[in-house]
C-alpha cells in the first residue's frame, strides 16, 4: 500500500512540475506587450475575414503592422476607422482610398489591451514552410513488400511441388523398371480429335457455347446507351468530397436551381467566388498516393481565378473571363422529361438517392443507370407524402379506396403513365 | 502444317479483339455508345449545350440587357457605404411574418448562410470550425447594427469577404431568410423571439385573405 501511495505522490509531483514548466514557458512566449494566444483568438474571430497575415485580402496584409503605424493611431483606427477618416487624418484617408473605399468594421468592443494582444500575434515571425515528407509512399511500399513476400512464398511452394512430382515420377519409373513392366507406347491421337468424334460431347458443348454467347450478347446490348459509372475528366478538378463531404456544404448552396427549375444547374463561377475570393489555397488533407497534394489543389483554385478573371494578388476582377467547359455527366435522352424541382422540392427526395454518395466522390461519376426501369422501380416503391395537401384531399381519398391501400405510391398517383414523362 | 500455322494467328486475332472491346467498355472517361443517337440528341438547343452561332459557342447566356424577371421590383439602394446605411435605417420587410415564411427562411438560411454563420447565427459554421473561413461575425455582434434592411442589403450585394446571394435566391426568399436571421439574433441576445414581437399574426392573416 505504501508503495502505491508513494508512486501516486511522485506522479503528482511530476504533473505539478509539468504544469509549472508549461505556465512558465507560455509566459516566456508571451511578448512584452501582449498575449499571443489571446491575440490569435481575437484575430481569428474579428479580423481574419478580411485580413490575411502575409497576403493582401479585402484589407492589407497584417504581419508586422505594429511597426508601420503608431500604437495610438492603430487603437483609433481599429476602434473606429470611419471616425478617423472623417477627422481628416491624412494616413487614414490615404489608406481608405487605397483599398477602394471599403469600410472596415468598427470594433468599439475591443480594449487597448485586446488590440495589444492582436498586434502581438501579428508580430510573430512568419513560420518556415513545412517540408512535405512522404509517409504515404512509404506505407505504399510496405503494402507492396507484403504482396511481394506472399508472392515469393507462393512461388516457392509451387517450385517445391514441381520438384516433388518430379521425384515421385522418377522413383515410380525406377519401380516399373525393377518390376519389369514396360511402358506401352500407343499411337498418339490428339485430344480434340477424340472430342470431335464424341457426338454427345459436341452437342452439349455447342449448346453451352451458344448459351454463354447469348448471355454476353444480351449483357452487351442491354448496356448500350447506359452511362453508369461515367466519370469524365473535368476542366477544373472539383472535388465533391472536399466541398460536400469534409466541409458539409449543402448541395443546394451551389446547385441552387435544383429547388426551382428543371435543371439542377451548373453553378456559375460567382458562386464559387463567394468562398474562394477568401480561400485561395488548400489546407486540408493530402492524398499523396493519387497525387492530390496541396500544390495540386492550389493550381485548381488558380484555374478558377483564371476563368473568372480574379487577380488574387491585387484582389480585384480584371474583367477577362474564360468560360469553363464542364463536361456534362448525366444526360437523359431527348424523349424523356425529367424535372429536378418536382423531385427535390415537391417529393423531398434526397440528392443522394439518385446521385449516390456524392460527398465521397473525389471525381464525380454517374451513380445510377438512369434507365426507365430504374425510374419505375422508384415510383413503384415510394410513398407520396399526402399530408397538408388540402386541394387534392378528395382525389387522394378516392384513389386510396380504389387501390385499397393506406399510403399511395408515386405509381398509383399516375407515375407510370407514359405521357407523364414522354411527350 | 497449314493448320498449325493458322492456329496461333487466330488466337492472336481473337485476343486483340477481346482486349480492344474490353478496353472500350471499361473506359469510364468516355460516354457509352447509343442505339439511335438521333433519338437521344435533341433537335433544339440543349441546356448548357455547345453550338455554333452563339458567342463562345455557349448556349448558356445572360438575358438580354434590360430584361427583368416577372415580378421583379427594382432595388433602390446603392452598393456603397451610404446605400448600406440608408437601407439599414429605412428598409423594412414587405411580406408578412408568418409560420410558412419563417420555416422557409430557416430552411434557406441553413442552406446558404449556416455554412459560415452557423445554424444558430453565432458565427460558428462548419467552415469556421474547420478554419477555412475565419472572422465571421455573430448576428448579435455588438459592434454592428444588424437590422432587417441591413441583412437584406448584405445578401443583395455582399459585404467585403461575404459574397452576394442575389443569384441564388429571389426577393421573397431573401426576405424569408431575413426573418429567420432576426429570430436567431434575438435568440442569441436572449430576448423574446423577434417574430413573436411582430404584429398579431391573426390580424395579418385577415389582410392576406382580403388580398387573395
Ligand atoms: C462564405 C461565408 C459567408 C456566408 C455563406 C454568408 N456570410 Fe454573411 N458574412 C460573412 C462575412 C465574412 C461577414 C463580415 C463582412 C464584413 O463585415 O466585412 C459577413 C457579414 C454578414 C452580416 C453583417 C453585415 C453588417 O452590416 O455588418 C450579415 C447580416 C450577414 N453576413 C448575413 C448573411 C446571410 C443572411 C447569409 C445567407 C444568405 C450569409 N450572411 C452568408 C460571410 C458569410
Amino acid at each position: 500500500m505504501k508503495k502505491v501511495n508513494f508512486h501516486n505522490l511522485s506522479s503528482n509531483l511530476s504533473l505539478l512540475l509539468l504544469a509549472f514548466v508549461l505556465v512558465f514557458s507560455t509566459s516566456i512566449l508571451a511578448q512584452e506587450n501582449g498575449d499571443v494566444k489571446a491575440g490569435e483568438a481575437l484575430y481569428k474571430s474579428n479580423c481574419a475575414a478580411c485580413h490575411k497575415l502575409d497576403k493582401k485580402g479585402v484589407g492589407p496584409a497584417l504581419r508586422n503592422v505594429a511597426e508601420k503605424y503608431e500604437r495610438d493611431w492603430l487603437y483609433k483606427w481599429i476602434k473606429n476607422s470611419q471616425g478617423l477618416i472623417k477627422s481628416g487624418d491624412s494616413k487614414a484617408v490615404a489608406l481608405f482610398a487605397e483599398y477602394n473605399n471599403s469600410v472596415m468594421t468598427s470594433f468599439p468592443g475591443l480594449s487597448n489591451n485586446d488590440i495589444d494582444n492582436i498586434l502581438a500575434y501579428t508580430s510573430l515571425p512568419k513560420p518556415e514552410p513545412k517540408i512535405a515528407v512522404a509517409p504515404v509512399t512509404a506505407k505504399n511500399n510496405d503494402d507492396g513488400n507484403l504482396q511481394n513476400i506472399i508472392l515469393a512464398v507462393l512461388v516457392l511452394i509451387l517450385l517445391l511441388l514441381v520438384i516433388m512430382f518430379y521425384l515421385v515420377a522418377k522413383s515410380l519409373a525406377k519401380l516399373y523398371k525393377v518390376n519389369g513392366i514396360e511402358e506401352k507406347i500407343e499411337p498418339k491421337i490428339p485430344l480434340w480429335k477424340i472430342f470431335v468424334k464424341n457426338q454427345f460431347l459436341m452437342l452439349v458443348s455447342a449448346i453451352m457455347f451458344l448459351l454463354v454467347a447469348a448471355y454476353f450478347m444480351y449483357g452487351f446490348f442491354m448496356q448500350i446507351g447506359i452511362d453508369q459509372g461515367y466519370a469524365p475528366v473535368q476542366p477544373i478538378h472539383y472535388s465533391h468530397k472536399i466541398h460536400a463531404g469534409a466541409n458539409e456544404i449543402d448541395c443546394n448552396y451551389c446547385h441552387s436551381s435544383a429547388r426551382k427549375s428543371k435543371h439542377s444547374g451548373i453553378p456559375s463561377l460567382n458562386v464559387c467566388m463567394n468562398c474562394h475570393k477568401h480561400i485561395s489555397e488548400y489546407n486540408g488533407e493530402e492524398d499523396l498516393a493519387n497525387g492530390y497534394t496541396k500544390d495540386f489543389y492550389d493550381k485548381e483554385i488558380a484555374k478558377l481565378y483564371d476563368a473568372v478573371g480574379w487577380d488574387d494578388a491585387e484582389q480585384r476582377y480584371t474583367g477577362e473571363e474564360k468560360p469553363v467547359k464542364w463536361v456534362r455527366i448525366h444526360n437523359l435522352p431527348d424523349f424523356v422529361y425529367f424535372n429536378h424541382s418536382q423531385h427535390v422540392k415537391v417529393a423531398g427526395v434526397e440528392c443522394q438517392t439518385c446521385h449516390g454518395p456524392v460527398e465521397e466522390m473525389e471525381i464525380m461519376y454517374q451513380h445510377s443507370s438512369l434507365t426507365m426501369g430504374w425510374c419505375i422501380d422508384c415510383h413503384r416503391e415510394t410513398n407520396v407524402d399526402l399530408e397538408n395537401n388540402g386541394y387534392y384531399e378528395k382525389i387522394h381519398e378516392e384513389l386510396s379506396k380504389k387501390y385499397n391501400v393506406e399510403k399511395l405510391t408515386a405509381a398509383e398517383l399516375g407515375g407510370l403513365e407514359c405521357g407523364k414523362c414522354h411527350y | 502444317m497449314i493448320t498449325n500455322m493458322k492456329r496461333p494467328v487466330n488466337i492472336l486475332i481473337t485476343l486483340i479483339i477481346t482486349i480492344v472491346m474490353v478496353s472500350c467498355w471499361t473506359d469510364n472517361k468516355k460516354p457509352n455508345f447509343q442505339y439511335m443517337p438521333n433519338m437521344y440528341e435533341p433537335v433544339g438547343y440543349k441546356t448548357y449545350g455547345e453550338y455554333k452561332g452563339f458567342p463562345r459557342q455557349m448556349e448558356a447566356m445572360l438575358p438580354v440587357s434590360g430584361s427583368i424577371p416577372r415580378g421583379w421590383i427594382p432595388y433602390g439602394y446603392k452598393n456603397t457605404p451610404e446605400g448600406k446605411a440608408l437601407a439599414t435605417k429605412e428598409l423594412k420587410i414587405p411580406i408578412e411574418v408568418n409560420e410558412e415564411n419563417l420555416s422557409k427562411g430557416k430552411e434557406l438560411f441553413n442552406i446558404y448562410c449556416a455554412i459560415c454563420h452557423g445554424k444558430k447565427g453565432d458565427g460558428q459554421g462548419t467552415l469556421v470550425k474547420r478554419e477555412k473561413f475565419l472572422g465571421i461575425p455573430s448576428l448579435a455582434d455588438k459592434g454592428r447594427n444588424i437590422t432587417e434592411g441591413d441583412i437584406y442589403h448584405v445578401m443583395m450585394y455582399g459585404l467585403n469577404s461575404m459574397g452576394s446571394y442575389a443569384s441564388q435566391t429571389n426577393e421573397k426568399e431573401r426576405w424569408q431568410i431575413t426573418m429567420h436571421a432576426l429570430d436567431l439574433k434575438s435568440k442569441l441576445n436572449g430576448e423574446p423571439l423577434w417574430s413573436s414581437t411582430q404584429n398579431d399574426p391573426t390580424e395579418k392573416e385577415t389582410t392576406s385573405e382580403k388580398a387573395n
